[in-house]
């Protein structure tokens, strides 16, 4: 039977060396990266032309730790999907949920500094162009980020219950490149608005 | 199967299951058809739109309709004819023709597929809705009245308030999340679902170009989607990217807005080249010629599309260096778009031409797709641009690329995969008539608009004075488009003529070449009862002339 | 299959007619006169036109004998290799293509390409970027939703709708240069016998300059999409000698007559907050949102070169403008018709 099941997949394989699902997320992910790049496009063009205040410098402050949760979220990502190809459950439950917490941490690191410009600093999209642009960059990510916590959510609830299996690695990596190309735009977006914007 | 114990529907209860087969089908050959129907319907719609148009313009001031009524028409036609006439026609012949040429049971995605189809329908749907949105339905309601490029600040909420242009930017919306879906999916079905032996330098000239259009797709319908994200932010949120008083730049919206609109216009053409490169060599009895260079020609122009966007805002004020950049890349353009129509010509050169209705559009479409590609030469001189862009001549130049390209390369593929589609032939006498009147009346709406353009018309205005020496070429412009009405009932007629009565076609009327002849007309659910294995790029000439097989020279 | 070749021969006689209208049309621009209309592109009669006249002819001389050749090389392989009544039933030869001639047709095209496209930046270089000689007349362009507004910063004065600008002659080189502002939405300023289109954005301050070589009235009009009155959002200007334009300016330099014979009409004109939008110097109107009625008298139009300027019509106007010319943002005051009488006595006094 094992011999049986090795043929078939040399043959698909063989015929089929691109898989559908990776041509169709990175077609995804070149679409999303056009979006972001409009996005970043307008944020650096508007860069220190906003007619009054407040500016980058006097409210931002660089969000080491919910970054360093981000990224880090990518490892685990991809020990979670190595783990579930070598058919490792436990393993890839484990990273699975880091990598969700992770996300979630960095979405909560978002709503706080959020709340923080818009109750105490009275800073919102309609402020100047510094928060038209600021907020639109930063939470056209964090939406990103949103969706991807859902899916993760979804993956993660399935595995509780034992539907996700070592022949559903590919899809599973599949999500993960997005997941991958979400923190890659962070590290964009972190670059302009945190480093060279402020 | 049982079958003898099943009990035979009513004819209700089948009619129903026909129209829920529709309606939640995934099927790659009934979605493509659905776009194309979705598409003619708008295609008739936005033909009344321009009819009442021509009649308003076709004598200095007259009073047929208001100015109010005027603005939204032409901002309604212009939407229309591009996101829910052209892309989904052209969607839906990619659709139908993708997987069958490439040998493949269905698109990589179906579902997928599905869900394109139904946002693209809502987008158009809820479009139209906007006319339901208050005001009076004769000055055109609620709808938008901002122009199909919608320049801000005309569009924050000062300039235009209720809610036209938050439907048009919803609905662009909607329809460009489709449009990027159906997109993900032919890239997809196209690398990953052809049949054995189809190496990509094998692949039929019309997948080739679906795959050029559907990356474009992909980096110019974003752009789009992220400007209407952005205005909408202005409208709805109170943000301030297009905000001249917060200190916001309208000309930004005019970048985002082209870098999508230019891609656009290749977007919509080269899906016409893949009929155009489909059909001509069939009926001329040869290959196509310089197979090679045409892909690359193709590939060329999908890059440097990308980087003439500017070329619509010469007039804009950029910089010298900068409009003399953006000349050069849009005349570079010229070069790959030659390269095309000297190969078409080339496929021509030595055949045995059979004038069949199919074949008749296409050699009207080289001829009008030359005269709108020289103008287009003239509009790319930046100077000559000054006087041009924005006047009657631009709207002539674009019109006889949509229309008299574009649309004849449409008709073109009607009357080519018709048979396929329904399995019987439209009929060549119709189809004749349909042509030489279309043809009149393209000549005479679209040869004679230049011409206002040239003595200072500018587009967009519901009416002119007198003494500016505009009134008769107008009224030759609307007397054409009596014509184009009468080509396209013609069409109309034959189309559902023939549906029902039309000759049987049998799998293969043409005596063509593609993989989509090898199987019955209509094709069944599964398009192949066995995947075929092709060696050249013509594998039903292989079988055909087994002594003098294409794969010996390829 | 004769039949067909009569159908050919119908399509190239149509397209040889248009071919014809072309050069017709050019030929009537060469002779620099405007027989068919007063805003022909092909009658210039200022030097940005006449730059940009030559480049198109050019491109046109060039684009026409493209036509000419792909044109007669297309109607020839159509109609020589046309499926014969007694053909032999086989294939024709098969050609894939062939190198030599992709290079070909690649090669030349690019060089096509080459020269136009420096023969183009050059005249954009020539036009765009001349510079401002010191004594040119200056101009403020402001682009309103549906109107123009003209500032002549040198003489501290503006004006609406009509240009008035000296005339240039090939011993008194006289260009005036505007400055091409918006008010609201985008516009575009275009006089087509004069130069070309150039928008007028807001945040966005841009430069056009013309130099016409004959006094007389040129017309033009908005090229931009504006909003509902954008049809009517009409130019004129006028070209005057110089001393014309001398008068012209020293008159719009003064404050606006002061009759008493209408002294009730100019209370109206505050009473009724018409001087919340329009400026009449030397009174307390120095509203900015309309036209500057200073000297309305002078100018042979209202509504933005809509209508005549006679006492009819201006009372037209003022009793409904959005009857009169629909979208125009001048809202309908209510008045009665004494009133009515009463401000445009007083508007006709404005000389």
């Amino acid at each position: 039977m094992s011999a049986t099941s090795v043929n078939v997949a040399a043959e698909a394989t063989e015929s089929q060396p691109l898989s559908r699902g990776r041509v169709g997320m990175w077609c995804l992910i070149i679409a999303e990266s056009a979006i972001f790049l409009i996005f970043v496009v307008a944020y650096i063009f508007y860069m220190g032309k906003s007619l009054d205040g407040p500016t980058p410098a006097q409210i931002l402050t660089v969000p080491v730790i919910t970054t360093i949760c981000l990224l880090s979220s990518s490892f685990t990502m991809h020990w979670a999907t190595g783990a579930l190809r070598e058919g490792k459950q436990l393993l890839f439950r484990v990273f699975w949920f880091i990598t969700l917490a992770l996300g979630a941490t960095f979405l909560i690191g978002t709503l706080r500094e959020w709340h923080r410009f818009i109750y105490k600093e009275n800073f919102t999209i309609s402020t100047n162009l510094f928060g038209t642009t600021f907020y639109s960059l930063v939470g056209l990510h964090a939406s990103h980020v949103a969706i991807g916590l859902i899916a993760l959510s979804t993956v993660m609830v399935l595995a509780l219950f034992g539907k996700v299996k070592q022949e559903h690695h590919e899809r599973c990596e599949v999500l993960a490149m997005y997941w991958h190309f979400v923190d890659a735009i962070w590290v964009v977006v972190f670059t302009i608005v945190y480093g060279l914007g402020r | 199967m049982a079958t003898d114990s099943i009990t035979l529907p009513s004819p209700r209860a089948e009619s129903r299951s026909v129209v829920l087969d529709w309606l939640c089908t995934v099927d790659h050959k009934k979605i493509g058809i659905m776009y194309i129907v979705y598409a003619l319907i708008f295609l008739v719609i936005m033909g009344c739109e321009a009819i009442l148009m021509r009649i308003q313009l076709a004598r200095p001031e007259l009073h047929f309709m208001t100015a109010a009524a005027f603005n939204r028409l032409f901002t309604m036609h212009g939407t229309t004819g591009i996101f829910f006439v052209a892309m989904p026609i052209l969607i839906g012949f990619g659709n139908y023709l993708v997987p069958l040429m490439i040998g493949a049971r269905d698109m990589a995605f179906p579902r997928l597929n599905a869900f394109s189809f139904w946002m693209t329908a809502f987008g158009g749907i809820f479009l139209y809705a906007s006319f339901f949105a208050g005001g009076s339905l004769l000055q055109g309601g609620g709808a938008p009245a901002v122009g199909w490029f919608a320049y801000a600040p005309l569009t924050s909420p000062a300039f235009s308030p209720g809610h036209g242009t938050d439907f048009w930017i919803l609905s662009l919306l909607v329809a460009g999340v489709g449009s990027i879906g159906a997109a993900v999916n032919f890239v997809a079905t196209i690398l990953c679902m052809r049949c054995p032996g189809m190496t990509l330098g094998k692949m039929p000239l019309l997948a080739w170009m679906n795959l050029v259009t559907a990356g474009m797709i992909l980096v110019a319908i974003s752009p789009l989607t992220a400007a209407q994200l952005m205005l909408m932010a202005d409208r709805f949120l109170g943000s301030h990217f297009f905000d001249p008083a917060a200190g916001g730049q309208p000309v930004l919206w005019m970048h985002f807005f082209w870098i999508f609109g230019h891609p656009e216009v290749y977007i919509l053409v080269i899906p016409a080249f893949a009929f155009i490169s489909e059909i001509l060599p069939v009926f001329s009895r040869k290959a196509i010629f310089g197979y090679p260079a045409m892909v690359a020609a193709t590939t060329g122009i999908g890059f440097v599309s990308l980087g003439v966007w500017a070329h619509h805002m010469f007039a804009v004020g950029m910089p010298s260096y900068g409009n003399a950049f953006f000349v050069l890349t849009t005349m570079v353009v010229a070069v790959p778009t030659g390269i095309k129509i000297f190969n078409w010509l080339a496929t021509l050169w030595g055949g045995k031409i059979r004038f069949a209705t199919p074949m008749l559009f296409c050699l009207a479409f080289l001829f009008q797709f030359l005269i709108g590609g020289l103008t287009g030469i003239m509009l790319a001189t930046a100077p000559f641009d000054w006087q041009l862009t924005n006047s009657y001549f631009v709207v002539a130049h674009f019109h006889y690329i949509i229309v008299g390209g574009i649309l004849f390369g449409i008709f073109g593929a009607f009357y080519y995969w018709f048979p396929k589609m329904t399995g019987r032939m439209l009929s060549e006498k119709l189809g004749k008539w349909h042509f030489w009147i279309m043809v009149i009346g393209f000549h005479l709406t679209f040869d004679f608009m230049h011409v206002p353009g040239l003595l200072g018309m500018p587009r967009r205005i519901y009416t002119y004075q007198a003494g500016r020496g505009w009134g008769v070429w107008n009224m030759i412009t609307s007397i054409g488009v009596i014509f184009q009405v009468a080509a396209i009932l013609i069409f109309v007629y034959n189309m559902v003529h023939s549906y029902f009565k039309g000759a049987v076609a049998g799998n293969d009327p043409w005596d063509a070449w593609t993989l989509e002849w090898a199987t019955t007309s209509p094709p069944p659910d599964y398009n192949f009862s066995t995947v075929p294995t092709v060696r050249s790029r013509r594998p039903l000439w292989d079988i055909k002339h087994p002594e003098d097989p294409d794969w010996k020279y390829e | 299959m004769r039949k067909f070749r009569l159908r050919g021969w119908v399509r190239r006689a149509w397209r040889a007619g248009l071919l014809v209208l072309c050069s017709a049309t050019v030929s009537f621009a060469a002779a620099n006169t405007a027989p068919l209309s007063p805003t022909n592109i092909f009658a210039p009669d200022s030097t940005p036109a006449q730059s940009i006249f030559r480049i198109s002819a050019f491109v046109l001389e060039i684009t026409g004998a493209i036509f000419v050749v792909v044109f007669s090389l297309l109607a020839y392989a159509v109609i020589k290799f046309r499926e014969r009544k007694d053909d032999d039933g086989f294939e024709p030869p098969q050609v894939y293509g062939s190198n030599q001639m992709e290079l070909a047709w690649t090669v030349l095209p690019v060089l096509i390409v080459v020269v136009l496209f420096l023969s183009t930046a050059q005249v954009i270089h020539r036009v765009q970027d001349a510079r401002e000689p010191a004594d040119a007349v200056q101009v403020t362009a402001v682009g309103h939703q549906f109107w123009w507004a003209y500032e002549y910063p040198q003489y501290k004065f503006s004006t609406a709708n009509e240009l008035h600008v000296p005339v240039s002659t090939a011993q008194a080189d006289q260009p005036t240069f505007l400055k091409l502002l918006s008010a609201d939405v985008d516009h575009s300023f275009w006089v087509p016998r004069l130069a070309g289109k150039t928008d007028l954005i807001p945040n966005h301050p841009n430069t056009t300059w013309i130099d016409p070589h004959q006094p007389g009235i040129y017309l033009g009009q908005c090229a931009q999409f504006c909003g509902t009155a954008h049809a009517n959002m009409l130019l004129r200007v006028y070209v005057q000698t110089p001393s014309d334009f001398q008068r012209w300016v020293h008159q719009q330099e003064q404050p606006a007559v002061n009759d008493p014979s209408v002294a009730i009409g100019r209370t109206l004109f505050i009473a009724k907050a018409c001087f919340a939008c329009h400026t009449v110097r030397g009174t307390i109107a120095a509203g900015k949102v309309g036209p500057d009625l200073t000297h309305l008298m002078s100018r042979d139009t209202i509504a933005s070169g809509m209508l005549p300027n006679t006492p009819e019509n201006l009372r037209k106007w003022i009793q409904n403008p959005p009857a009169v010319k629909e979208g125009a943002l001048m809202p309908k005051v209510d008045m009665t018709d004494e009133q009515l009488t009463q401000i445009t006595a007083y508007l006709e006094t404005l000389k």
